[in-house]
């Protein structure tokens, strides 16, 4: 059939997320009936049975859009990643996860071996008597199975493959999507490396009263009721409305919620999440410790706050273990001792 | 020049590695400072670079994060003292900053001895040489950060593409 011919091909992969850039899909309603028009999918694991082999089997470059959603966690979504960027003409990073690292990267505060203590054995859900723990290697009477490797840390895509364009959000909302689709088909492609959102700051778009931001006391969002006319901001809510992309239609603050970051840094944030805590502390009322103490410690986790989305690609990218291997080390010299 | 340079490595075996701090200081107080110091030709740790900016408040938390980013053991910030500051409340900026930020930074697990600020005013060249020594001998104590490339390439000994990604385009 010469018509199929020009259909163009289509994959899509979750890699470490939770599901929701598939929702997001599915989310542009009917007119995903126009991208079965338009693509045949050629892998995409949550909806339809195709394997790793199909995949392999392809030409290289002859799949023309990769979307990929999620971060690279473990062995096989690296060979993932590298599988469908040798297959494919437009490698996409699809959603926070996969842009930035999303909210799997805010284990880069831990190692494995942490992660897996607390998951496997510490967590109270937890019954392991035997302390089993997850291996990549199991004997058994048919042969030695394989399992992937998890990391001990959180990669977004861009670490280990080229990607020709971001699509942020946690999920993408569906008319950034269907802009996307539009340009892949029309094939009025922006410039390489181009983030498919807005370029400003997510205040720009935002129609709540903004006065003056001083505040006296900072709550979180489980504490209040914010006023849905004013600045969270000015309310003492977190807000990253001033570091982030806009692009997302204002949907938390529509929805009475602070903006988390999850469209990332606008284009002339050098850090996002430093650049946030900046725009916070400074609305504190006061000058001198004692004052300023006080309402700065009502900010808790500023690096889970700040760095919600984007600590995968922050400067620091994961925590320095010197600080805790050296308290290690010295329990162990003293218990040898 | 020569003479201010703190005998450390190399010499008589001692440890081959010199901390390096970068100490960003507003134009107006702390710069000034440092300046006395060196007029007055009071010692202190070469290992020392000062970046000038104009004003303590100007130095967002990125700046620091990116000096240890690019190798840096430990970062001194240097202001007006309170009350002092040339653009009226720029160093009151950086103090709220400095309450949250030394969090951040032990999240990361940064000491938080590797950052520091400090209020150092025009005449002050004598706290400036004390700050620094005393700075410097700080970080000596605790050895090297290390970089965020090596802790990455530790981490999984997987070869990452180079930095860049969607913040940047």
């Amino acid at each position: 059939m010469p018509e199929s011919k020009k259909k163009l091909k289509l994959a899509l992969y979750w890699a470490a997320s939770c599901g929701g850039c598939e929702v997001a899909v599915l989310d542009l309603d009917e007119k995903i009936l126009t991208v079965a028009e338009l693509a045949d999918i050629v892998l995409w694991p949550v909806a339809l049975d195709f394997k790793y082999k199909d995949v392999e089997a392809l030409a290289d470059g002859s799949v023309d859009v990769c979307l990929f959603n999620g971060a690279i966690r473990n062995s096989e979504q690296l060979e993932i990643a590298e599988l469908l960027r040798r297959k494919s003409k437009v490698m996409v990073a699809f959603g926070a996860c996969a842009c930035y690292g999303g909210i799997p990267a805010l284990a880069n505060q831990f190692d494995r071996e942490s992660i897996f203590a607390r998951v496997y054995g510490t967590t109270p859900s937890t019954v392991n008597p035997g302390r089993v723990l997850p291996q990549t290697k199991l004997p058994t009477p048919q042969g030695e199975l394989h399992l992937p490797t998890f990391y001990n840390a959180v990669y977004k895509l861009d670490d280990v493959v080229d990607v020709d364009y971001y699509i942020p959000g946690c999920p993408p909302p569906p008319d950034l999507i269907w802009t996307a689709v539009e340009a892949i088909v029309s094939g009025k492609l922006p410039p390489k490396g181009a983030t498919i959102a807005g370029e400003r700051a997510l205040c720009h778009s935002c129609l709540r009263k903004k006065e003056e931001k001083k505040v006296t006391a900072f709550r979180r969002v489980h504490e209040v009721i914010p006023d849905p006319e004013k600045c969270l901001l000015e309310q003492g809510i977190i807000c990253s409305g001033p570091v982030t992309r806009d692009g997302c239609g204002t949907r938390c603050l529509n929805a009475n919620m602070p903006c988390r970051g999850c469209f990332g840094p606008t284009p002339e944030a050098l850090e996002h999440g430093a650049s946030m805590l900046s725009a916070a502390a400074t609305m504190a009322e006061g000058k001198d410790e004692a004052t300023l103490a006080p309402i700065l410690d009502g900010i808790v986790d500023p690096l889970g706050t700040f760095y919600r989305f984007t600590l995968a690609d922050s400067l620091l990218r994961i925590r320095n273990k010197a600080l805790v291997a050296g308290a290690e080390e010295k329990e162990g010299e003293e218990a040898a001792s | 020049m020569t003479e201010n340079v703190t005998a450390k490595g190399g010499q008589g075996g001692g440890p081959a590695w010199e901390p390096k701090v970068v100490a960003i200081f507003c134009n107006w107080c702390s710069y000034t400072g440092a300046d006395l110091a060196g007029i007055s030709r009071l010692k202190y740790p070469a290992g020392l670079r000062i970046v000038r900016v104009m004003c303590s408040g100007r130095v967002s938390p990125a700046f620091v994060l990116k000096a240890f980013h690019e190798g840096a053991d430990g970062v001194l910030v240097g202001g007006c003292h309170p009350g002092d500051c040339h653009y009226l409340e720029g160093n009151y900026k950086t103090l709220k900053r400095k309450l949250v930020f030394e969090r951040l930074l032990e999240q990361f697990g940064i000491e938080k001895t590797r950052f520091r600020l400090e209020w150092i005013s025009g005449g002050e060249g004598d706290k400036f040489a004390r700050v620094a020594n005393e700075l410097i001998k700080e970080i000596e104590a605790l050895g090297p950060l290390g970089s965020v490339a090596e802790r990455l390439r530790q981490a999984d000994g997987l070869s990452l593409r180079a930095e860049g990604g969607a913040g940047s385009a």
